[in-house]
């Protein structure tokens, strides 16, 4: 251990400018805890987007419906494990949901993770897909068979009243949904928005602009899934879909930066005694990351390429030019965009986890922050961590998303718009 | 015979109440058995009651010579990790240089350093004699908050405010998420490097349930830091004498956290 410690010290001290309380000088929440709000918001955004679909009855969104809910549970069964691997005493963990400190927002994490995953998700999936698994049991030999038949869970009644009730049942599921999908993501801006020891994070704003930014990363999410499926597939894009969830991602990344924005505009005007640490804070250390990324490459960029494509398909722009963009350039256009907001939205936790220990709250200095290669919060880590959820959202494409439904079953909602192509 | 039999008859009905309670009641996170779990485990004699004491440590800021035996102290009596990244107790040696009358400021600049924490005292101040305003040293330490964020924020409660003024953590509950370390607006605690959970100042609870004042107090050469039981305050007790006779002040008093280590003299440079 020492050797560790000492070696830690001798590569951080001769970054540390200004005065950092002795024990500030080591960043304690690694990447790790990056990754966690960030898989956290995929989920929730995700849901959200699936949402539209049944609750708001955004039709033109029906081809990406199960992608969206997949790719929900893909992520959501990723996110514990980040924070998992970070905990000193990982073995413990069980002790948040058997003994949880009532005055803690951290306590709630199990308890609204079970919600979420019991609840809201598998229910809703298993209503949506209950028809499918009872139809694609009967037909599929095999241990894929046997898996489809256990999850029917021997309901087998595919007569219109219960395959009525599964519709019913999945729209009241989607609507308690939508409140749980932002208690979660709220909740996990409201550990960093509690924190009134940083006047970072302890911001009551916190908790919205969670909620806002995990709804945009998991619109960009959907969107560049939808678009990677359908080229691994060489499927084509239905383009209603695609548009509508550009419109989507447009207006979700318009609300997410404004208020984003009022956060730092009120806090310059305010000028509170940590104003200048902080906006130390975000034309040094964060400029990268802040600045370049998440505000410019993540927000502005993606908002004047979707804007601008958007207003293409305006009766206005169309009769003014007598066509729209072509398909291929919005293609291309929401494809980049897409990429740049996911990247964005990383860049952002970051800002938050790591941007608000780097400075002391002693607000007279910088630390700085080591990233090593391996080990267990390193880069190696980290990139395994994030990749993992895409790894498990590849399997259940492959399970419940087939590209040709076994014989008899019912087309999957993917391949309705390439037959229809077809 | 008659006697085993209802000895067997007890034990059985003893032990089917006790499952009972362990399958109704729910367990206890409160501060109260999270405390009696830590005497115990520490072995804190029976005759202590922490409900007959209210701790508390006051520091005089003019008194203190930044020789560094506080934090030695620290390190030797609580196993703290000897690098310079972690610190129950520390002292901080502020510098405020004159102000360049054109700029027409009341003060220059504020220097903060803390080498090692203070641990091998400190070097000369690298500004000039003749540019400096005031100087003086600031010992730190857990703030011991009347309502402690730390506690707070713990998601199993394995850090908890004691009723006799500590705030402790129990390492072998703690599942070391480090977030008591964000919570703390002092910088008082951090993550044992061996242990993997949090840990801080205890206010040294191994001694002072024995009678014995923390190490810190006992080292200090110039009685800096005072120590002493509100509960049991003799006619001529320092702290006494300190509560009578000084004005305190406690650290970032703004952020509600109501600190029960309090300090006399204390600048208006100092956070």
């Amino acid at each position: 251990m020492t050797n560790e410690v000492l070696q830690t010290a001798a590569q951080t001290l001769p970054h540390v400018s200004g005065y950092v309380y002795p024990n500030e000088q080591n960043v304690v929440w690694s990447v790790l805890i990056v990754l966690y709000p960030y898989i956290t918001g995929l989920v929730a955004g995700a849901f959200i987007l699936a949402s539209l679909v049944r609750v708001f009855r955004v039709t033109s969104l029906e081809p990406a419906y199960r992608l969206c809910l997949l790719t929900s549970l893909a992520f959501l069964l990723g996110a514990p494990l980040p924070l998992l691997f970070h905990l000193g005493h990982p073995e413990r963990c069980y002790e948040a949901m058997m003994t949880p400190h009532m005055t803690s927002p951290m306590a709630m994490f199990g308890f609204v993770y079970a919600w979420y995953l019991m609840v809201v998700l598998l229910l809703e999936l298993w209503f949506d897909y209950r028809r499918d698994f009872v139809k694609w049991g009967r037909v599929t030999p095999g241990w894929k068979g046997w898996m489809y038949r256990i999850f029917t869970l021997g309901v087998t009644d595919l007569s219109e009243k219960a395959l009525h009730f599964d519709h019913q049942a999945s729209k009241v599921i989607t609507v308690i949904g939508i409140p749980s999908a932002i208690l979660l993501h709220g909740y996990v801006g409201f550990i960093f928005g509690s924190i009134k020891a940083n006047p970072l994070w302890g911001n009551v704003l916190m908790p919205i602009i969670f909620i806002l930014s995990a709804i945009v990363s998991g619109v960009a999410l959907c969107l560049f899934m939808y678009m990677v499926l359908c080229w691994i597939r060489r499927q084509p894009v239905d383009m209603a879909c695609l548009d509508s969830m550009a419109r989507a991602l447009f207006a979700a990344l318009l609300v997410a930066a404004a208020v984003e924005g009022l956060d730092w505009f009120h806090r310059i005007y305010e000028a509170e005694e940590s104003i200048a640490i902080l906006k130390q804070l975000a034309v040094g250390k964060l400029f990268n990351t802040l600045i370049i990324t998440q505000a410019i490459l993540g927000a502005l960029l993606p908002l004047l390429l979707l804007g601008f494509t958007l207003l293409s398909l305006t009766s206005f722009f169309r009769h003014r030019f007598a066509h729209e963009l072509f398909p291929v350039v919005r293609r291309r256009i929401y494809f980049l965009s897409s990429v740049l907001v996911l990247i964005g939205v990383l860049a952002m936790r970051w800002n938050v986890v790591i941007g608000g220990q780097l400075f002391s709250k002693s607000l007279r200095g910088f630390t700085t922050y080591m990233m090593e290669l391996g080990g267990h919060e390193g880069w190696g880590m980290a990139v395994v961590l994030l990749i993992f959820p895409f790894v498990l959202l590849a399997v259940f494409i492959r399970l419940f998303l087939p590209e040709k439904p076994p014989a008899g079953g019912a087309p999957t909602e993917q391949s309705r718009p390439a037959e229809a192509a077809a | 015979m008659k006697q085993t039999k209802t000895n067997r008859r007890e034990a059985l009905k003893k032990l089917a109440g006790l499952a009972g309670a362990v399958a109704v009641a729910p367990k206890t996170t409160g501060a109260e058995e999270a405390l009696r779990r830590y005497l115990f485990k520490n072995g804190v004699g029976e005759d202590y009651d922490p409900f007959d004491h209210k701790w508390l440590m006051v520091i005089d800021i003019e008194r203190c010579i930044g020789c560094g035996m506080c934090v030695r102290a620290c390190k030797a009596e609580n196993e703290v990790p000897r690098d310079p990244l972690h610190f129950r107790t520390w002292v901080e040696q502020y510098t405020i240089k004159k102000a360049d009358v054109a700029t027409g400021r009341i003060e220059g600049e504020t220097i903060v350093r803390s080498p090692n924490g203070g641990y091998d005292g400190f070097p000369p101040p690298e500004v000039p004699e003749e540019e400096i305003l005031r100087s003086f040293f600031v010992p730190k330490l857990c703030n011991l908050c009347h309502h402690s964020p730390c506690s707070q924020v713990c998601p199993v409660g394995a850090t908890f405010d004691t009723p006799d003024g500590a705030v402790l953590v129990d390492y072998e509950y703690c599942m070391g998420c480090g977030f008591c370390v964000q919570a703390c607006p002092y910088g008082c605690r951090y993550m044992h490097p061996e242990r993997h959970t949090a840990d801080k100042c205890t206010l040294c609870y191994h001694r002072i349930t024995r009678g014995l004042k923390p190490a810190c107090v006992e080292v200090c050469p110039t009685q800096a830091r005072i120590f002493g039981d509100l509960k049991h305050l003799g006619p001529d007790d320092p702290l006494r004498t300190f509560i009578e006779t000084k004005k305190a002040q406690s650290l970032k008093p703004h952020l509600g956290t109501e600190p029960r280590v309090l300090y006399a003299g204390l600048d208006k440079e100092v956070r």
